[in-house]
This record gives C-alpha cells, structure tokens and sequence, in this order.
C-alpha cells in the first residue's frame, strides 16, 4: 500500500489531484488523508484526518510515503524506515505563506529514504521507479548532541538553583 | 518527542495541542492546550490564557518548546514568570529561523537553531539537529 499524506493543516489539492490521476496505474491500492481540501479522490481510500495512532500503524504496512515537505511526516516514515517522496507546496500557487517548505527539503533530500519531486514530471518520474529499501536508522550524532546539549543546560539550571 | 531522551529523566509534564498524539506516544503526563496560529486570533486568544493559567498552575522551573505559537505563549509567560525557558527552534526553517523563534528570542535563555548556517555566536546556538 501507498499512502500519501499533506498534512491536516492546510489544502493541497494538487498533489492530491496528481497521485490521483496516477493511482490506477501504480499496481499497489493508495490511502490518502487529505486534510481540508477540496479535490475528493476517485481512485484512492482517503479520509480528511487520520488519527495519530492509526497513522502510526498505517505507517508499519505501507511500502511508500508520498507527502507534502511536513516535518512530522518526515520524522515517522524515518521512524519506521521508509521510503518517501516529497512534494513541496509553492507560496506562488498560494499553497503556502512561503517557500520555506522548498529549502528544507532541499537541504534534507541527501537524507537516506528521501526523494524530492519539484515538478509533475518528476513526481511521476519517481512514482514509477522501483523503491529503495531503507535501512533501520540509528539516532545520528547531530540528534544525540543537540539532546545532550538540552539536556546538560538543563541539569545546569536545575543545580543554579538549589 | 524526537527530544524526550534529554528530557526524560526530568520528569517532565508534556503540552501538547491533540492529545492524540500523546497516546500515540505514550506519553502518559500531558496537558492539552487548544490549538491556535496566527490566522485565527479568537483562537489565539483562547490559546493565551489557556497557556496562563497552565504556567500559572504548574509553576515549571524550566519550559522548553519546539514552537509554534502555542509553545511561543508558554514560553513568554514562562519567562515573565521566572522560569528558565529554552527554545528550540523548528528544522522546518532553513533559510531564516521561524517568525515565533525570532519573537521568542528574548524571551528564551537558551535559543536553539538546528541549521548551522543560522547560528550567531551570541543568542542562536548550534549543536546539532533532531532530523
């Protein structure tokens, strides 16, 4: 299964419509959680939300994750290492109130499991490639030092005060 | 919750807008606080007071928050009310940190960018990065 989330904050009836003019032709059925937006899919399962804890086992079963460049959806296919294509929403189409969605995904696109598609034809250009497999992820050493950090200024503070 | 290895130990109560999320965690100690962004001022409204009269009861020694504006607000009263705040401010941002990390900035004891290229030696320290 193929699930493709944008999020529940705000619309984006593109990336919807293009999965779903796709979906036929993927050979796998595709779950989709649409948030507000207007566009209803004809060839996918989808719901407007997914509750967090059903998404967390959603996640377990699916082979791909299309998303929109959301930080949480990013953080839970790394979870469960898998693999992801993103599409960023664009401030000039007024998806979004900048493209600050744009830079992060590029800057994060080196990451391992992580495909980012700019246009339609390149997000149909990635769809039809075979997926690659993800290995399990351990937590990286920018993650254990920015929490040993936290964590050291809080003990810190804790002892100032006693 | 990508932090909660350096908070853990602390004991910490977690604040969070849907509570669902929290299940999906397991985080058992958590408060609710009603979602709010800037378009929706009503609702920010209501998120500030909510967010006063849970500092005002938990009367934490330190806050620390990811954002966005619902964590901004307990930050803000934190800080005015004598805690040590730490702020941490969302990856989602590369090019510039976010619109409530620059407003949470003087407010914050600690201010945290996960982009290197962001850090100022001063008030925007770099230490790594959660993704």
């Amino acid at each position: 299964m193929i699930l493709l989330t944008v999020g529940t904050q705000l619309p984006f009836d593109r990336l919807v419509r293009i999965v779903d003019e796709i979906a036929p032709t993927l050979g796998e059925p595709v779950t989709a959680q649409i948030g507000c937006g207007k566009y209803i899919p004809a060839n996918m399962e989808w719901r407007r939300v997914i509750d967090p804890v059903e998404f967390e086992d959603l996640m377990d079963r699916v082979t791909l994750v299309i998303s929109h460049a959301g930080i949480g959806t990013i953080v839970t296919a790394q979870r469960h290492s898998k693999p992801l294509i993103l599409f960023a929403r664009s401030a000039q189409l007024s998806e979004h109130r900048n493209d600050h969605q744009l830079a992060t995904v590029n800057a994060l696109a080196q990451q391992q499991g992580i495909r980012v598609a700019s246009t339609v034809e390149e997000l149909e250009m990635l769809l039809r490639e075979p997926v690659t497999k993800v290995t399990r992820m351990e937590i990286t050493a920018r993650r254990q030092s920015l929490c040993d950090a936290v964590a050291d200024f809080i003990q810190d503070s804790i002892e100032g005060r006693s | 919750m990508l932090l909660r290895p350096a908070l853990d130990r602390f004991n910490p109560v977690y604040v969070t807008t849907n509570a669902r999320l929290a299940a999906r965690d397991r985080v058992g100690d958590i408060r609710v606080l009603p979602d709010a962004n800037r378009d929706q001022l009503l609702k920010g409204f209501r998120c500030f007071f909510a967010a006063f009269k849970l500092i005002m009861k938990e009367k934490p020694d330190i806050v620390l928050s990811t954002g966005a504006l619902p964590g901004l607000f307990c930050v803000i009263i934190a800080k005015m009310a004598g805690a040590r705040t730490i702020w941490v401010d969302s990856i989602a941002n590369s090019d510039a940190p976010s619109l409530s990390g620059r407003i949470a900035r003087p407010f914050s004891s600690l201010w945290v960018t996960q982009w290197e290229h962001l850090a100022r030696s001063d008030n925007a320290r770099y230490f790594g990065a959660l993704l």
